[in-house]
């Protein structure tokens, strides 16, 4: 090869190689998007609840403390919802089972879907934090007028207990908040609109 | 694109010398240019259009915010084509006006006069290059930023949401820039980030080959003059950030047009991810900003103490460093989200380890100077300005990085004057230190000394009147992005106005002198700073032939510079 050749030959693998390295930041850029919603739901990260099997659930053993659980419930704005707990707080042992319930009206003249975002706070007591059932697993449909309760099965992993972090906790609060769904915007209800 | 090469070279051959400095007519030397020095130029001189239009919008601001209450921003309307503003179309233009400020300065003002214009000039003249690896890359690189440039321009006049234009912020957070602003004006400006992505990857990909494989026979990685090293590093973090941005204001556009999810909670996605992507790319985007400008000084203490740069490995692995971490703070622009505590903590103090090499740069710099002997022309006085701002600058930087502090400070103003001090007043001076350092060298014309003088003095004055009073408004509680404040607030708005009016006279002597130069100017020879002066664009005459280096220099092994 002449001298002139290996030159352009080293320009193409070096240009080649930078291209690359942009085309894998850009690949990585959309892989975040499914990689924060695996990171969240495994660590619990900013409060991200965790969603056990029957199964999982059965082999809890229910441990010596107690805790309380504090509820909140939200509308996003403009959601012609009214939404809240039926209760404020509930009390239970560690690792026991309990039943939350949620009531939702819709206040429109027409039939909504709406979807509910969740978390709890502290943060940290994410990951113990655990749904068996829940009205959040699930779009909810409305029609007009239409009140509805809507559970939830859930209980405090006993691991909190072990955690240094944590096992001073004595309440954790855990919120909802209801959006209209997406296919609902789509078929026609103005995001702009509401957000003003 | 590696055939162009052969093709110069061959085209070259083929002239043979006496013919070697023949340029094309000027429709195909400015608009179809492959020449770097040429394409140098065509960025140096958007840049500075730009920067009269960015930095119109903040004089327009600074305006609106001499005094409390709404007093222009109905009347700046009518620029925009809407002659009679209802109050909320007046208040969205202070949207639009901030957007388009922090837009425009960040990527069509300092990006392309420091990497597109210093960078095309004088990498390849530093390292012994004909030109860039690939020349026609390079014009794609130009053309591109000026069709996004265009873009963010032509979205001022379309509907965006409240009133006319993009009023989402720089940083285009959602759900702000998805269903909180209908209209097309935002998908220009996202086209618009996506031209000039485009173009700074193309750019990247360029930088880093030629530096990688067009050094002259003899100059390796540890003789590379500081400015290469520090577009290398540049190059290396555009390369691996704007794809980022790339993708994250792709979901933006998808998810404004095509009914995606991706930062709506409706839909199961998260807002919050948005504000994550935007800032793994962010900021590493403000160190894209500065680096170069820390290269340019670098040289400029060296030439005018006649000392090599004191420290010159660190100098360079200082720049290494800061690239590196620069990749894993990003959060600390997020404190206020909702992180938890031990990731505050991670943030906080990762950010401050970017303080060392930081701190290793501002010493080393001292310390070329110290014992040196120093001589006071304008670009040594620009630079000494420099290591003060950014120094300033870098100081709040280190407190704004404490998790705690931030949560009392974060979206004020002091907040405004910490990142001014380093982009607006650091980087706009290297950038001012590299135009006096290298004008001469460009044009061939002698600049006025004596005015470069008075320019850095009223400029230092005015950026310092400015900036300064904001860190008191901020640490008083000012929030930044409103038009309108409480009346405790009027002295020191009213002062940072003033300092304004003070900056903009300084813009007016520069530019006399741009006139000066090119009238009445002296011809300015090879290496008119003489000795100190010693990388190798100062081997060539001023400005450069067309075609340089047809013989490439050999760098002899002297020792470390």
């Amino acid at each position: 090869m002449t001298a002139a050749t290996t030159r352009s030959a080293n320009l193409r693998r070096t240009g080649l190689l930078a291209a690359g390295g942009a085309l894998l930041m850009l690949a990585l850029g959309f892989a975040a998007v499914p990689l924060y919603r695996i990171f969240c739901q495994v660590t619990g990260f900013g409060g991200t609840t965790m969603r056990v099997s029957e199964a999982q659930a059965a082999a809890v053993k229910v441990a010596a403390g107690s805790i309380s659980v504090r509820f909140d419930g939200n509308v996003d704005r403009g959601m012609p919802w009214k939404f809240g707990p039926e209760q404020t707080t509930q009390e239970m042992r560690i690792g026991q089972r309990k039943v939350a319930y949620y009531r939702a009206q819709n206040l429109s003249d027409k039939p909504i879907t709406g979807v509910a975002s969740f978390n709890v706070s502290p943060d940290l007591a994410g990951k113990y934090f655990n749904k068996i059932q829940c009205f959040c697993f699930n779009q909810q449909t409305l029609q007009p007028g239409q009140t509805v309760d809507m559970p939830v099965l859930y209980y405090v992993d006993p691991a909190i207990m072990t955690d240094p972090e944590t096992r001073d906790l004595q309440q954790i609060t855990l919120s909802y908040t209801f959006h209209i769904s997406a296919q609902d915007t789509a078929n026609g209800l103005d995001r702009t609109e509401r957000a003003r | 694109m590696a055939t162009t090469a052969d093709n110069f070279q061959a085209h070259d051959e083929a002239h043979g010398h006496h013919d070697h400095d023949h340029k094309p007519a000027f429709f195909a030397r400015w608009f179809m240019s492959t020449n770097h020095k040429d394409i140098g130029t065509l960025y140096l001189i958007f840049a500075i259009f730009a920067g009269i239009i960015g930095g119109a919008f903040s004089g327009m601001m600074r305006l609106e915010l001499a005094a409390p209450g709404i007093q222009y921003l109905d009347k700046f309307s009518a620029l925009f084509g809407v002659a009679n503003p209802t109050f909320d179309q007046s208040l969205h233009l202070w949207n639009v006006l901030i957007t388009a400020h922090g837009l425009i300065m960040v990527f069509f003002m300092v990006m392309p006069a420091i990497i597109g214009g210093f960078g095309n000039w004088f990498v390849p003249l530093m390292i012994g290059a004909p030109d860039m690896a690939f020349p026609r890359m390079n014009n794609i690189s130009f053309w591109l930023t000026v069709a996004g440039f265009v873009s963010l321009l032509a979205s001022a006049f379309v509907p965006g949401g409240t009133g006319q234009g993009a009023g989402i912020g720089w940083t285009a957070y959602a759900p702000l820039s998805t269903y909180g602003a209908s209209g097309p004006a935002v998908d220009f400006a996202i086209f618009s980030l996506h031209m000039a992505g485009a173009a700074s990857i193309m750019g990247a990909i360029n930088f880093i080959t030629t530096i990688f494989n067009m050094r002259a026979p003899g100059m390796t990685l540890h003789k590379m003059p500081l400015f290469v090293w520090s577009v290398l590093v540049t190059a290396f973090l555009l390369l691996l950030s704007l794809p980022v941005l790339a993708a994250a204001i792709t979901m933006l556009l998808t998810d404004r047009n095509f009914g995606t999810t991706f930062f709506d909670a409706a839909g199961g996605g998260d807002p919050v991810l948005f504000q994550h992507l935007f800032w793994f790319f962010g900021h590493p985007e403000v160190y894209i900003m500065i680096l170069p400008a820390f290269g340019i000084i670098s040289q400029i203490i060296s030439t005018f103490s006649k000392k090599p740069v004191f420290g010159y490995l660190g100098m360079a692995y200082a720049m290494v460093a800061i690239g590196v971490v620069g990749f894993i703070v990003w959060a600390h622009h997020m404190y206020s989200t909702g992180l938890s505590l031990n990731t505050k903590m991670y943030f906080t103090a990762a950010t401050m380890v970017i303080a060392v090499p930081t701190g290793i740069k501002i010493f080393s710099w001292i310390a070329t100077m110290w014992g040196g002997s120093i001589s006071f022309k304008s670009p040594m006085v620009w630079a000494i300005g420099f290591i003060f701002l950014f120094t300033v600058g870098g100081v709040t930087g280190v407190y704004l990085a404490n998790g705690g502090v931030d949560d009392v400070v974060h979206d004020t103003y002091f907040v405004v004057a910490h990142f001014h001090y380093v982009l607006s007043l650091g980087a706009v001076t290297g950038l001012f230190a590299g135009f006096y350092y290298w004008f001469p060298k460009m044009s061939g014309r002698w600049h006025s000394e004596f005015l470069a003088h008075v320019h850095f003095w009223i400029f230092f004055v005015g950026v310092n009147l400015i900036f300064f009073p904001q860190h008191f408004l901020g640490l008083q509680g000012m929030p930044r992005r409103y038009p309108d404040y409480a009346p405790a607030f009027e002295k020191w708005n009213a002062l940072s106005t003033l300092g304004y009016k003070i900056m903009a006279a300084s813009m007016v002597v520069w530019f006399i002198n741009i006139i000066y130069a090119y009238t009445m100017g002296k011809k300015a020879e090879g290496n008119y700073w003489g000795e100190g002066a010693d990388t190798l664009e100062w081997t060539l005459s001023s400005p450069p032939p067309f075609h340089q280096f047809e013989t490439l220099p050999v760098i002899e092994d002297k020792g470390h510079h």
